[in-house]
């Protein structure tokens, strides 16, 4: 029970980090969303197309000075990538130290040999994936997730998919509050220890009633949403503008990624 | 904006969710444009399925509603001109800000409304301009829901269909959950809107916000049925029908 407790109350601080960096002066913060969503992306192109090591190192250090200048405490942008690249990454990139032919590069006991393209390969995944998803926290952490949402729309979502994952995101946050109530009123009525059956039944009791919360939820909302005119097809606002400053920064990141392909063919 | 008209003619209407467990059984109202009626009922009455049946969004098992002079049915609602034009004459505040509010930003929620029902996108935006001015929510605009305080809640639920301009403004316990401070800001709010012409219809167990609100009240029995209509000084006079219907209790004091 404290383990979920825990877990949900840094779910919920970590939304709040977020929100709190995404309002504070920075680089990043001060450009329209449409822009961070296609500069990302086309970073995110980059990375993967690029097959130097070196290039792609460098995009890692750029982002990284990226998110200094935009307000984030560097420490906090590496330790949330490699504290758990290792666990997901980690896990497929071992084995290919090994397996993947070539040039034996160290010997191992038990007959193990690590090779040169092995780790060749491990270092592109690892690099990839930590160039990747620092690149991504950068667009979330300095975004809105509202405008981050709106910003989809540039790349021709529809405009009710785009609603349905605002919401999902939104209820998201309500229903852990819920079950946050839940865990705390139930660890207020509980003396002793719980057997690892009780834990269980009451887990089980916990996530039916969430259930049966959400769907009522969803049915007065989608009532709610009727009684605001919704009729299946959605309209939205699309409250961007772009200045001067903001198509500069664009040409600036596609300049970046096109020069990553270039240089990393 | 006062006329005569009659903007819900409420005929022998029976509801229920469930078969056997009837929500609504057997209410007559009517409401003329410009009133003010306060629902009274204690919980589970059958206050908020009115509200909704009211709304078009549930519809009578025996009985029959009209709106503005014409039957409020599926069928009816089905036809694009009365629905845009029900919808945007009939604005439900909902108990529950939290279900009301589900769009990711405040202004997103705002101008989903006048959006859905077509209205230009000039006129979207000044209506939201307008909107959040009224309710002095600006600062709000792009804050997420969730974020909000209970007031803060209730501001953007109002605002959400202050940009509809609505004739009618119908409110399931509005003044739930608000702090003293909020409820006040809220009750000045509907009287404004009363002021201007408009057709308040409020559930609510509270009895000092009806006495405040109401120009006429009709109370539920806990049997999901009208027991009492009439007016304010009448109704709030007699102990007897409150204390009969759950609405007060012997150790109740009006602190003046």
């Amino acid at each position: 029970m404290e383990h979920t407790l825990h877990g949900i109350t840094e779910t919920l601080e970590h939304a709040l980090f977020a929100e709190e960096i995404s309002a504070r002066a920075g680089l990043f913060q001060s450009l329209d969303a449409r822009v961070k969503v296609i500069s990302t992306l086309a970073l995110l192109i980059g990375i993967s197309f690029s097959k130097n090591l070196w290039v792609i190192a460098a995009i890692y250090l750029l982002t990284l000075f990226f998110a200094w200048i935009s307000a984030i405490p560097a420490d906090y942008l590496i330790k949330r990538v490699w504290l758990t690249l290792p666990f997901f990454t980690g896990l497929i990139v071992v084995p290919a130290l090994f397996i993947t032919p070539g040039p034996a590069l160290l010997h191992l006991p038990l007959g193990l040999i690590i090779t040169k393209t092995g780790l060749n390969t491990v270092l592109f995944l690892l690099l990839r994936v930590s160039a990747s998803v620092s690149l991504t926290l950068l667009l979330i952490l300095t975004t809105r997730w509202n405008m981050v949402l709106s910003a989809l729309s540039v790349l021709h979502l529809p405009d009710v998919l785009i609603l349905i994952l605002g919401m999902t995101y939104r209820y998201i946050y309500l229903l852990l509050r819920t079950a946050n109530d839940m865990f705390l009123s139930r660890k207020s009525r509980t003396v002793g220890y719980l057997t690892t059956a009780e834990n269980q039944r009451m887990l089980a009791a916990i996530s039916g009633t969430l259930l049966n919360k959400s769907l009522n939820l969803s049915s007065e909302v989608y009532l709610a949403m009727q009684s605001r005119g919704f009729r299946g097809s959605i309209v939205t606002l699309k409250p961007f503008k772009m200045n001067a400053r903001d198509w500069l920064w664009l040409f600036v990141f596609l300049g970046i990624a096109a020069l990553a392909i270039f240089l990393g063919r | 904006m006062v006329n005569e008209e009659t903007v819900f003619d409420v005929c022998d209407v029976s509801f229920a969710y469930e078969e056997k467990q009837p929500a609504l059984e057997h209410v007559s109202l009517k409401v003329p444009a410009g009133e003010s009626l306060v629902i009274l009922g204690a919980n589970g009455s059958g206050k908020s399925t009115l509200l909704n049946l009211l709304d078009g969004l549930y519809f009578p098992v025996r009985g029959t509603i009209a709106a503005f002079g014409k039957p409020l049915t599926e069928e009816a609602l089905r036809d694009d001109e009365f629905n845009f034009s029900f919808r945007r004459r009939v604005g439900l505040v909902f108990q529950d800000s939290d279900v009301q509010l589900f769009s990711a930003s405040v202004l997103d929620e705002v101008a989903f409304a006048p959006l859905q029902l077509g209205l230009a996108r000039e006129e979207v935006n000044r209506r939201v301009e307008a909107a959040l001015a009224a309710l002095r929510i600006e600062k709000l605009r792009d804050r997420a829901p969730h974020r909000l305080s209970g007031g803060e809640k209730r501001r953007v639920a109002l605002a959400s269909l202050l940009t509809l301009q609505p004739d009618v403004w119908l409110m399931d316990e509005p003044t739930t959950g608000l702090d003293p401070r909020s409820q006040s800001w809220l009750i000045e709010f509907i009287l404004e809107q009363r002021k201007q012409g408009r057709t308040m219809i409020v559930a609510t167990h509270d009895l000092s916000v009806t006495e405040e609100i109401a120009t006429s009240i009709c109370v539920f029995s806990e049997d999901h049925q009208i027991v009492a209509s009439g007016m304010p000084s009448d109704i709030l006079n007699d102990h007897d029908l409150l204390h009969r219907c759950n609405l007060s209790h012997y150790h109740a004091r009006v602190i003046k």
